[in-house]
């Protein structure tokens, strides 16, 4: 009998923690559906008029679906070749930015892993220490300045193709993950540093090395700080700086007047088009880019 | 026996050997040194500025010396002293939120047990860390505008007032740091799911067979598994506490705020330099929040190596 009612008892408190449990469940999946709209709702709005009509605009219908349906804002971002300059400078920079950064990278890394290199703690701190410190903006802007780079695509290729962070990550995975053995059997067969760096080392970090190319891509294509501070000619402005002016977030300039008031209609579709398109190849990279930076940071974590 | 009758090589002779053996791996770190040189260490000279009355005609060495002027008069003036306090206060509540927010959806996520569910909510957070700030400040501007945003107009759809959630200082301050943490909260789970996994699936049986309920484990097991990478993570937060990033400030900012919640120091840097012409006391400024900053990461590093974590550097 005793048996009996200990089985019972046991046997709800099962089911009492069993729904206690589901209830747990039910809490969390709601919290993280909520967070998870949360991520997305900003966008779809914006999404959404951009495929709208001028008018669903205008008289305030569209919230998270296009209302009447229209690409007019695309065609005329299309057609504006202001528009068409921005992507073209941003590409360009963008992969000019990211070739260079990886050369960089590669070099630097590569020697960094030798433990018998004499010197190589002293380059190891001399690109470490600038993840800590630096001259701020204006040393670099009057840098810029003395090499004649302001107003130039060079200025947003250049300074900050150096990446300290992207360095150790390099090195950290060609340490951890080539055998030193497959290096000395390729100096075995003859090959010098630079054939075992291109025919043994860096065919065994495709991965990292697409990583780092992502970002470096994605970095450059998101910045739009340095092209505020370097170009003011507006046949030089990268996508990112095209939008923030066109969006009117200068609160000092005179820009502001022009984004305002006088064609508000056109303005508003066509502001969300730009959005748009200026994230659309962060979109269509998205796979990618997750599954890739998701790497990076385990990486980096390692040490860094 | 042998062994001594080889006579060591000469030092030169050494030195040669060792070169025609490693001048491959100092000929890569030929470029790499120049492009560090130039553009890292070469504007670091440039700070010598904040002890100067500058002047563009006489350049940066020309101009004359000024001691600490430029300090005491960043120092005296309350604009700038408030910069630095407003600096500070949004990066204190960035981690008041923008920090716990991560750890939070981690477990949470780490709790779910349907796979599918589990990725596209993963999917799906991730998203905003690879907006830029612009963007990501378009989204929030055309929500919440007064007049014409979306959240406005719901608002007053059903009966509400207009809130002018971008113009009241007040208000821009939640919204800056609200959308920190949508842009950073979910690519920050990462480092912690990482964490979790690494938790010995035996301390969870023991939790079970001691009778332990699913938030019973998640207070002794979970949490304490991931403590050591929470303070690591919370070290490295402390140590940026003064750094403030431009580009998140400047996109949100408008008129009504540029002078009052969003003066910040890369702000003020920006526009009492850049856009004012006063270098010298936008360097200083920039030299006092670049060393404050390595002290406090240099003494977040020792903490966290004096807990038993790995460290930074």
């Amino acid at each position: 009998m005793e048996t009996n009612m200990e089985r019972s008892k046991r046997k709800h408190r099962a089911i009492h923690q069993s729904a206690g449990s589901r209830a747990f469940d039910i809490i969390i999946h709601v919290i993280l559906i909520i967070v998870g709209l949360l991520c997305l709702l900003p966008f779809l709005h914006v999404a959404a008029m951009s495929f709208s009509s001028n008018g669903a605009v205008i008289s305030q219908r569209v919230f998270f679906l296009p209302v009447e349906f229209s690409l007019d804002g695309y065609k005329m971002v299309i057609q504006d070749p202001s528009m068409m300059r921005s992507l073209w400078i941003t590409v360009l920079v963008t992969v000019g930015f990211t070739a260079l950064g990886m050369i960089l990278s590669i070099l630097a890394a590569y020697p960094l892993t030798k433990k018998a290199l004499k010197g190589r703690g002293f380059f190891a701190f001399l690109y470490m220490f600038t993840m800590y410190f630096g001259g701020g903006l204006i040393p670099e802007y009057l840098l810029m300045n003395d090499l004649k780079m302001l107003n130039t695509v060079w200025s947003l290729i250049l300074p900050l193709s150096f990446s300290a962070y992207n360095i150790i990550i390099l090195r950290s995975f060609m340490q951890s993950s080539i055998p030193d053995s497959l290096e000395e059997a390729a100096f075995l067969d003859g090959a010098s540093y630079w054939g075992v760096l291109f025919r043994v080392v860096l065919p065994l970090s495709t991965p990292v090395l697409a990583t780092l190319c992502l970002f470096f891509a994605v970095g450059r294509w998101n910045a739009y700080g340095d092209a505020l501070y370097y170009i003011s000619s507006s046949k030089l402005y990268p996508l990112q700086l095209k939008l923030y002016y066109l969006m009117g977030m200068a609160s000092d300039a005179a820009t502001l007047a022009e984004g305002g008031s006088t064609n508000y209609v056109t303005g508003e579709v066509v502001k969300a088009t730009c959005v748009m398109f200026a994230t659309l190849p962060i979109i269509i990279l998205y796979p990618f880019l997750q599954r890739y930076f998701v790497t990076g940071i385990m990486i980096g974590a390692v040490k860094g | 026996m042998s062994v001594k009758t080889v006579v060591p090589p000469k030092r030169r002779q050494r030195f040669s050997v060792y070169m025609s053996r490693y001048w491959p791996l100092y000929c890569m770190l030929i470029l790499p040194t120049a492009f560090c040189l130039l553009f890292k260490y070469w504007p670091m000279t440039g700070l010598v500025m904040a002890f100067k009355n500058f002047k563009m005609m006489r350049g940066i060495w020309g101009s004359a010396w000024n001691g600490l002027d430029n300090f005491r008069y960043l120092f005296s003036r309350p604009e700038s002293v408030g910069v630095i306090l407003q600096t500070l206060k949004l990066n204190l509540l960035d981690l008041l939120f923008g920090f716990t927010m991560p750890i939070i959806l981690s477990i949470l996520l780490n709790e779910v047990r349907s796979k599918a569910f589990k990725r596209i909510t993963q999917t799906v957070i991730y998203l905003p860390h690879f907006l830029s700030w612009v963007i990501i400040a378009s989204l929030f501007i055309m929500l919440l505008r007064t007049e014409t945003g979306m959240i406005n107009i719901i608002a007053s759809n059903m009966g509400g007032k207009k809130v002018p959630y971008l113009e009241d200082n007040f208000l821009w301050q939640v919204v800056y740091i609200f959308i920190g943490v949508w842009q950073s909260m979910g690519w920050g789970t990462i480092i912690y799911l990482a964490a979790i996994t690494g938790i010995s699936a035996e301390l969870y049986e023991a939790a079970t067979v001691d009778g332990a309920g699913r938030f019973a484990k998640i207070w002794h097991v979970t949490l304490p598994g991931i403590r050591g990478t929470i303070v690591t993570l919370l070290i490295m937060n402390l140590g940026r506490i003064l750094g403030s990033s431009f580009e998140r400030v400047n996109s949100l900012s408008n008129p009504y705020v540029v002078l009052k919640s969003a003066n910040v120091i890369s702000t003020y840097i920006y526009r009492v330099g850049l856009a004012n012409g006063k270098y010298h006391y936008a360097t200083a400024m920039g030299l006092f929040q670049n060393v404050i900053g390595i002290i406090l990461i240099l003494i977040a590093d020792r903490a966290a190596k004096a807990m038993g974590e790995s460290g930074l550097i």
